[in-house]
């Protein structure tokens, strides 16, 4: 069952995520005040590793568990990158949590979280509500 | 790492999120991305909102939410069973500069618990920043089409330019924030 192997890797993730301190409050407000390589030292490590190994599945033409060749779509640039990216941003600083670390964080035992992912799922209703307006 | 609970150094942490993306094309050609659980969650539980961007699907996207539950059990292993008992070990310059805004930086935890509390979710303070602070991780998120995970890592690692604006933009923002607005939410 492939959604076993999904599951367990989010395990993976997630303890990386929380071990590593991604979630927490504290790290997110030391990483916007550069006052520490940690959170800086994670993201150029964890973008090389994937470049890296993506690569390397790629060149070998190493195959999915299903027997397919791996797909990478391009993501295409749209006027709503900038303004969205900000104002995710905003969010990030004020919760000290993007997404994966919201789910972390409510597995961490901070119950309070569930509110902020129940507002993240307003703010993505809304979104979808707006989309005709902003394109 | 002398023993299960203290923290991972970065050195470790990274290049095993790193690893999470390419495992995850390895399994079925899934791309990192967690913001996109958000879009599914709405769509599973609005199914006939005639929204255009809830209407498909979510079946299809199932294998995210076995993930995202694995990642509330990575939290809970990492941060509940294996919790690091001491504060997190943030610079001084940072500590020194939350305690001047009555952050309580000794107490231990991943969050200041003051802050992130169901007694203070009501307050002005509790409404900025867990209610209005996670509405526009959402409202962004899916207004950009990715976060820190879909943008800032996979799209970062497979070369995709509208990534990396999208990364240098989140990081524009959130530096606006903690530097300008977050202290003034914090002497509410």
């Amino acid at each position: 069952m492939r959604n076993v192997l999904y599951l367990l890797t989010g395990v993976l993730f997630g303890i990386a995520l929380t071990k590593g301190e991604a979630i927490s409050w504290f790290r997110i407000q030391e990483m916007f005040h550069f006052d520490s390589f940690h959170m800086y030292g994670i993201f150029m490590t964890a973008v090389p590793v994937a470049a890296l190994s993506i690569f390397t599945m790629r060149k070998l033409q190493k195959r999915t568990l299903d027997g397919d060749l791996i797909q990478i779509p391009d993501k295409k640039f749209h006027r709503g990158i900038i303004p969205g990216s900000l104002i995710f941003g905003f969010g990030w600083a004020l919760t000290g949590a993007c997404p994966g670390p919201i789910y972390a964080q409510i597995g961490s035992g901070y119950s309070v979280s569930i509110v902020t992912l129940l507002a993240a799922l307003a703010g993505t209703w809304t979104y979808g509500v707006l989309q005709k307006y902003l394109g | 790492m002398k023993t299960l609970y203290e923290p991972w150094p970065w050195y470790i942490a990274g290049p095993v999120i790193g690893i999470t993306a390419a495992v995850l094309l390895y399994i079925g050609n899934k791309r990192l991305g967690v913001s996109s659980t958000l879009r599914h969650i709405c769509a599973a539980c609005l199914p006939s909102s005639g929204i255009p961007l809830f209407g498909y699907d979510w079946r299809k996207e199932l294998w995210s939410l076995f993930f995202i539950t694995g990642i509330i059990l990575g939290g809970f292993i990492g941060g509940y069973l294996l919790a690091d008992p001491l504060p997190v070990n943030i610079s001084s310059d940072t500590s020194d500069y939350l305690r001047s805004k009555g952050v309580d930086v000794e107490k231990g935890g991943l969050l200041p618990a003051a802050l992130f509390s169901w007694e203070n979710l009501a307050s002005p303070q509790g409404l900025l920043l867990i209610v209005a602070g996670g509405f526009l991780v959402g409202f962004g998120t899916r207004y950009a089409q990715g976060c820190t995970s879909g943008h800032g890592i996979f799209g970062l690692a497979t070369f995709q330019w509208p990534s990396l604006v999208a990364t240098v933009s989140f990081f524009a923002g959130g530096i606006l924030f903690s530097h300008f607005v977050l202290p003034w939410i914090l002497t509410l």
